[in-house]
């Protein structure tokens, strides 16, 4: 049943229409002579106030309006991995193929192809009793992920006809399910409104870190699947640099990277590389398990609103089959301002900084879609999605309402700091204000790996950056050579942390990914270092011969020395840090303490 | 409100009301409109006789709001009139544009012939698809060390100049203008220039200077001065965009777009913002300042399989030298990177004063090293950045203990800075140093520094490049 009214008033995305009693909230329409893509936001009598998804240059009063009858839903099935997206699904490289290069407004393509056939295998029998979530087949989506078609929530009942092997379109039904009333067509197509979580059967709490090869973030402010995690920063500091070595390197099944009103040349970039990386757990292209969603900010605003939904949707479905999944959404500021822009059309009353009322609960609301979970289905399983969310904050300050109410409801904080950007220390994560929550929950996978000493070296190496950002302080006053040599050779031995292991640059070929066993070992030869430094300058030795050792170098350069060759490397250095003391102890018992400044 | 049939007489195929009710800053209101849409162009006409743009900004059953890009001067309410065109913005592109002098709406002032457009364009652009985008990776010999060595230029990027009033970025800009190169390519770039807001003098200085050095012949100037119709300003670099995305990917042509001042786009857009009562965001501008300025920083880049690129120089003066101020604010967060000029540097006599430390090029990247402009490259650029960062922090440090209290290696530091500064960073105008040149003049400054010291370079290319050892 559609309903059609007239457009009344447009402004800029917002666009009234009359005559619409019986629409419904959040219900899709479409819009004007060109038919754009638009969602009720507001409902009076019978009057509709509509975001609209595609650009309303040249809609007048009078045209149109018509109702869908269905709330803003995506589609799922097979087909999504691999894909580029706008904000509301239209898949980006078939619009391309229609319209040309440029994006013009009313083109409309199915999320999922239908033209294309998959590989259907069933699982599930005639006579069988389904629930939703259960399985009823599989199809190869990718080479190397099994795409499970699961029956949608709300259908339960015993199967009647399930489809043989063989090759169906998303559109042709592969099961009928019967209840006591009707009889269900399930297909692969299902649509699921994006507004509204996807049922799970349980929360979990997270139990495995989510490693992402980037030293500071595994070894210092770790995350974990199904958790959540903040990444605000300046403009430059690195945030989508940090997203996309997540999304290259995190040891999820499936990846949905959401670039939520960011550059154009930032999605070309992925879609130059993804296909031909290689996913470090599975030997396979990146481009593989991956869903862009790419509403770059110069696409229509109320469809950069949409983005995250859609994004974190798909990311929900293909945690129903039992998948990790990663969602990295840059940026959620953005996200926040297009609400802010719409929200100031729709003329509502503005909270803090123009930010409308609801700014704090919509985020919660998003996080909160994050987790580990027993997922739908008789058997018991478990999938995640872990969510990840830059905050682009104005100038750079933490304390507006986007970052403050994120950090409410996320679990890490990696804090990135224009000052270390900068100084091009990258990630500039800086070590001194950010913090996970999840630190003490992952030693034990840790030792499990043979790293048994890991909480203690990192806590160790993080007492000394803590340290020496308050010596700082002081030799900021009065210079250096008034500290005690203990504290100096605590300065040399931060700047050995920092430059040895926290500075990790994205573009060097090895250095980009740090195996969890290189780090350790990195970590080892730091404490290592240290503790035996710490000896020598107790018997007399300087700071500043310490500094000056050769092996010192050595350690510096550790990120350059390929993953697989670091166990020897890790050997070498080992011997070299014992050799380098004796000399000291010894060249000190010759020559007295003479180095210095 | 109420229409009255003498308030609205038909006209050709627009529509003429002289129903303007309202007139507030750059606003009027007409009511009595039927179907007036929403972007539509209408001509409005003033007692005199003069005749102004305008554009809808709100459109209701049966009112306009309409932004008059003339200004609202001499507006009355009842015998003003304004007919609706049923267009909406477009501007003629021809490729014979190139060489002509416009005022800030497209509108020739130089007095040469009769444009003939090819195709009439939509102002607004629509955007580039994603997938569509050809990632740029042609780096930009544009022959300043500062910019080739450190923040390497990239054909398709966006890259402002953040600059302050007094400060040489006219200079700068012009500079690049002229030496941009792409490597093994002799054809330079065609310049769109467009001017908002600025003075009489610093426009004359662009156009003698295309003009002394040959490029006006491949540029095409948009002039809005500061003594023009400040609204005006708010279409000036759609219009050149659009005529530069024809220069680009309907003709082939490498654009180089320098847009200045962006500052004075933005205030046009808070006075609009602030006419309409909108909420206001940050020192008020409006809260969609973000997405507006993307529509036009976004109109850069190579799309694939067609010839041309867009590359964007942005200038903007930051006011009062406070970077944290909504317009290099936002811009930063949508551009690629951002060349930032240092008031001490100038105050100093260098130039170009650009302070490395805040400036970046995020295409730098895929734009360098071997096979494209040194293997050295980014370890190079990486280990300056860390040398220039540390004797930057010594000298604030020696500021207040004195250098006295300095070991040994800070005082390299300390001097690599200051020498990193007069040999490397500063550069007489004229001069064209190749990457090549820029490299090895940093290869002679890290010298000043011990082997040992060098750990964000790989020690081979210390073998190779580090003068010490190929010297000895
Ligand atoms: N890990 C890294 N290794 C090397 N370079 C890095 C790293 N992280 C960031 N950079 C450098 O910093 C630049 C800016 O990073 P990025 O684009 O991620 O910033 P951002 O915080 O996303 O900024 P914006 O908010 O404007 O999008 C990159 O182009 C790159 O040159
Ligand atoms: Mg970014």
């Amino acid at each position: 049943m559609t309903i059609t009214g007239t457009v009344a008033r447009i402004s800029g995305a917002v666009v009234s229409a009359r005559g619409l009693a019986g629409a419904r909230m959040y219900d899709v329409v479409r819009v004007g002579n060109d038919r754009l893509v638009g969602e009720i936001v507001v409902l009076d009598r019978d009057v509709a106030t509509i975001q609209v998804y595609e650009d309303t240059e040249g809609i007048a009063p009078g045209e149109p309006v018509t109702t869908t009858g269905m709330p803003l839903s995506v589609e799922l099935g097979p087909g999504l991995l691999g894909t580029i997206y706008d904000g509301i699904q239209r898949p980006l490289e078939i619009i391309r193929d229609e319209t040309g290069d440029f994006i013009v407004r009313g083109v409309h393509a199915p999320g999922l192809r239908r033209d294309r056939g998959w590989d259907f295998t069933p699982i599930v029998r005639r006579g069988d009793r389904v629930g939703p979530g259960d399985r009823l087949g599989t199809v190869v989506e990718t080479e190397v992920h099994e795409h499970r078609v699961m029956v949608p929530p709300g259908v339960q009942g015993r199967i009647e006809e399930i489809a043989s092997v063989g090759r169906y379109s998303v559109e042709e039904v592969v099961a009928t399910v019967r209840d006591d009333t009707r009889l269900h067509r399930v297909r692969m197509l299902q649509y699921w409104p994006v507004r509204q979580p996807r049922p799970v059967r349980m929360r979990l709490e997270p139990i495995d870190p989510l490693i992402s090869g980037q030293r500071v973030i595994d070894t210092f402010f770790p995350l974990m699947k199904g958790g959540t995690a903040a990444l605000p920063g300046p403009f430059g500091a690195g945030k989508t640099v940090v997203q996309h070595q997540l999304a290259k390197y995190v040891n999820a099944d499936i990846i949905v990277y959401v670039g939520c009103g960011e550059r154009g040349n930032e999605m070309a970039d992925v879609l130059r590389q993804f296909p031909a990386l290689v996913d470090p757990t599975t030997g396979k292209s990146l481009m593989d398990r991956t869903v862009l969603i790419g509403n770059t900010s110069n696409m229509p605003v109320a469809a950069r609103e949409a983005s995250v939904y859609t994004g974190i949707t798909i990311a929900e479905y293909y945690r129903d089959m039992g998948y990790d999944v990663a969602l990295m959404a840059d940026s959620t500021s953005r996200w926040a301002e297009a609400m802010r822009e719409i929200s100031g059309r729709l003329e509502e009353m503005p909270g803090e900084q123009g930010y409308p009322a609801y700014l704090a609960s919509r985020l919660a609301d998003f996080y909160e879609r994050a987790g580990r979970m027993t997922v739908l289905g008789s058997t018991d399983r478990t999938g995640s999605v872990t969510v990840i969310g830059s905050v682009s904050p104005p100038g750079g300050d933490f304390s507006e309402p986007v970052t403050q109410n994120t950090l409410r409801v996320v679990k890490v904080l990696w804090a990135l700091d224009a000052d270390l950007a900068h100084e091009r220390h990258f990630p500039a994560i800086n070590w001194l204000t950010s913090y996970s929550a999840y630190a003490g929950r992952v030693q034990g996978w840790w030792a499990e790996r043979a790293a048994p000493m890991w909480e203690e070296y990192r806590a160790e190496m993080m007492g000394v950056l803590q340290a020496e950002s308050e010596l700082l302080e002081t030799v900021q006053l009065v210079g250096e050579d008034v500290l005690p040599e203990e504290d100096r050779l605590v300065l040399v031995q931060a700047r050995l942390i920092r430059d040895g292991f926290l500075i990790q640059s994205a573009f060097h070929p090895v250095d980009t990914y740090c195996t969890a066993e290189k780090q350790y070992l990195m970590l080892e030869l730091l404490v290592r270092f240290y503790r035996q430094a710490r000896e020598a300058v107790d018997a007399g030795v300087s700071a500043a011969a310490v500094g000056g050792l050769a092996v010192k170098s050595r350690l510096e350069r550790m990120p350059f020395v390929p993953n697989e060759a670091f166990p020897d490397e890790y050997a070498r250095v080992e011997r070299e840090i014992a050799e380098a003391f004796a000399g000291l102890t010894a060249g000190r018992s010759a020559y007295g303490v003479t180095t210095r400044g | 409100m109420d229409e009255t049939p003498s308030d609205r007489k038909q006209q050709g195929k627009g529509r003429e009301y002289l129903s303007v009710t309202r007139v507030t800053g750059p606003l009027i209101v007409v009511s009595g409109v039927e179907g007036a849409a929403y972007g539509e162009v209408v001509e409005v006409t003033v007692p005199s006789g003069e005749r102004r743009t305008g554009r809808v900004l709100e459109s209701r059953e049966d009112t306009a709001i309409v932004q008059v890009f003339g200004g609202t001067e001499a507006v009355d309410t009842v015998s003003t009139s304004v007919r609706f065109t049923g267009e909406t913005m477009k501007i003629g592109v021809t490729e014979d544009l190139l060489g002509r002098i416009l005022d800030g709406t497209g509108e020739p002032i130089d007095g040469g012939p009769l444009l003939i457009p090819d195709a009439m364009r939509d102002i607004s652009g629509d955007p580039i698809n994603p997938s569509a985008r050809d990632f740029p990776r042609d780096s930009i010999e544009t022959g300043i060390s500062a910019i080739d060595g450190m923040n390497t230029l990239v054909r398709g990027q966006k890259l402002p100049i953040f600059s302050g009033s007094g400060l040489p970025h006219a200079r700068l800009a012009a500079q690049i203008a002229r030496q941009a190169r792409v490597r093994g390519e002799a054809e330079s770039f065609s310049v769109v220039f467009a001017a908002m807001g600025i003075t009489y003098e610093e426009a004359d200085f662009f156009i003698r200077n295309f003009r002394e050095t040959g490029a006006l012949e491949q540029a095409v100037v948009f002039v809005n001065r500061a003594d023009d119709p400040v609204i005006e300003r708010l279409i000036t670099p759609q219009v050149a965009l659009t005529v530069a995305e024809y220069l680009a990917f309907d003709l082939g042509y490498h654009v180089l777009v320098i847009l200045t001042d962006m500052t004075n786009y933005c205030e046009a857009l808070r006075e609009v913002a602030a006419a309409r009562e909108e909420v206001p965001g940050r020192r008020g501008y409006p809260g969609y300042m973000y997405t507006d300025l993307a529509g036009i920083y976004e109109r850069a880049g190579r799309i694939k399989g067609r010839e041309g690129s867009i590359t964007q120089i942005p200038i903007l003066t930051i006011p009062n030298d406070d970077i944290t101020h909504p317009v290099p604010d936002l811009t930063g967060y949508i551009t690629e990177g951002q060349i930032v000029f240092s008031r001490d540097l100038h105050r100093k006599g260098i130039y170009p004063p650009i302070d490395l430390l805040p400036s970046l090029s995020r295409l730098m990247q895929g734009g360098i090293g071997e096979g494209r402009t040194r293997e050295d490259h980014a370890a190079v650029k990486d280990q300056l950045y860390a040398a220039y960062a540390r004797g930057r922090r010594l000298r604030n440090l020696v500021a207040v203990v004195g250098e006295e209290s300095l070991g040994e290696i800070d005082r390299l530091y300390l001097a690599f800075a200051d020498r990193f500064e007069r040999e490397f960073l500063r550069q007489p105008e004229n001069e064209r140093r190749s990457f090549e040149e820029t490299l090895d003049a940093a290869w002679r400054l890290l010298s000043m520094l011990p082997e040992s010291e060098l750990v964000r370079i790989e020690p081979s290319l210390i073998e190779r490049y580090y003068p010490r050892r190929t010297e000895g």
